[in-house]
């Protein structure tokens, strides 16, 4: 007697649904990430039990490093063009569109208004390698404050908010130059920022 | 690859045709490798949240300097920050402390304690919470007051102001070395 033959059942998956579900998550998380903004100077967060995460519009970050130097870097393209063309009416310095275009993708910038212009039309090698001095946090000059004060004009006209002021410190700063930028923060009435933190167990 | 045979031998005889070749593509590596991508992004996005603490300064209002609730003695705790990631505290005004300046460290077993101890206690006494008041020295750091901010968290005590210090207590801080 012949023995009946099983047919064998092909043991390959149609994976067609399973790729496309797995290419809609990439896309999903690649268009959702934001690259990493590289600190101007480099930055040791101390560490505390805050879980409070730091919205993402409408901010402005004050970093502060390498021996007191004050980097300011505010959220937002639009935002950070007419900042510059409001700071540079302020110091009588005029910006043409195209170095206003180079600012917009600048997360942050530390230095003297007076080389601003300069700082700007350097090529990203350039800059890495441009000794950065801080913004100025002296009450003559007074740059820090109007360049606080300035984006915060420029984002209650544009999003209709109160822009969002938060300090990034290394741990190591001397207070005086923390009490020196909250002096600044207060003088205009700025009395609630936020300090980033990195995150550690109690 | 991994795929069998399975459609059975051809018809005897009749015309020979040319073998239709399969159109299916093997989807099993393309799909490991999105699946991987797809655990990086998610891993590197959710890690890379900043975050942040909020910090209420007392309001300095230049033009009514004296607009201010004055807090019983009894129940402020003064915290001085010194150098080497030292503090020190005392209850009351420096000129005539109610507990005389201790030295501590931040931590568990430093300034939390006392915290926790004296919050008890303050609130037995007086029935109010306790108000704590940071000064941080020309000596110390940013991670000092960091630290500070962050025991009053972890102790639940919301009330604390931060204040510049005083010739009076930086004086204190000298006394036990800590300026």
């Amino acid at each position: 007697m012949p023995r009946v033959k099983v047919p064998r059942k092909s043991t390959a998956i149609d994976m067609t649904a399973m790729c496309d579900v797995a290419f809609l998550l990439l896309t999903f998380f690649i268009l959702t990430a934001k690259p990493k903004v590289e600190d101007p100077v480099p930055v040791d967060t101390p560490a505390s039990t805050t879980q409070t995460i730091v919205p993402e519009t409408d901010i402005a970050t004050l970093t502060i490093g390498g021996k007191g130097k004050v980097f300011f870097g505010v959220e937002g393209f639009e935002i950070r063009k007419q900042l510059l063309l409001r700071m540079g009416e302020k110091y009588k310095i005029g910006f043409t569109p195209s170095e206003v275009e180079r600012y917009a993708v600048m997360p942050s910038i530390g230095v003297p208004m007076s080389q601003v212009k300069q700082y700007i039309n350097l090529d990203g090698d350039g800059r890495k390698e441009f000794k950065s001095t801080g913004i100025p946090t002296d009450s003559a000059s007074n740059e820090l404050f109007n360049w606080i004060y300035e984006a915060r004009t420029v984002t209650k006209n544009i999003s209709g908010k109160e822009l969002r002021i938060t300090i990034k410190g290394d741990s190591q700063e001397e207070y005086p130059t923390i009490q020196r930028i909250i002096a600044i923060l207060q003088k205009q009435k700025v009395n609630k920022f936020s300090l980033i933190t990195s995150l550690k167990g109690k | 690859m991994a795929e069998l045979d399975t459609s059975g031998g051809g018809k005897k005889g009749g015309k020979v045709r040319s073998k239709k070749q399969s159109t299916r593509v093997d989807l099993t590596a393309m799909v490991d490798l999105a699946f991987l991508l797809v655990t990086f992004f998610m891993l590197t996005t959710t890690l890379s949240k900043a975050k942040a603490m909020d910090l209420a300064m007392p309001d300095k209002d230049e033009q009514k300097p004296d607009d201010q609730e004055p807090i019983a003695a009894s129940r402020t705790v003064t915290v001085l920050l010194g150098k080497d990631n030292k503090l020190e505290w005392f209850i009351g005004v420096p000129t005539e402390p109610l507990s005389a300046p201790t030295v501590d460290n931040y931590g568990k077993d430093g300034i939390r304690k006392v915290l926790i101890e004296k919050s008890a206690e303050i609130k037995a006494k007086t029935g109010k919470p306790m108000f704590v008041i940071i000064k941080p020295s020309e000596k110390s750091v940013y991670k000092d007051m960091i630290n500070i901010i962050d025991e009053l968290n972890i102790t639940d005590n919301r009330l604390y102001a931060i204040v510049d210090i005083t010739p009076v207590e930086i004086q204190l801080l000298k006394d036990v070395g800590l300026f």
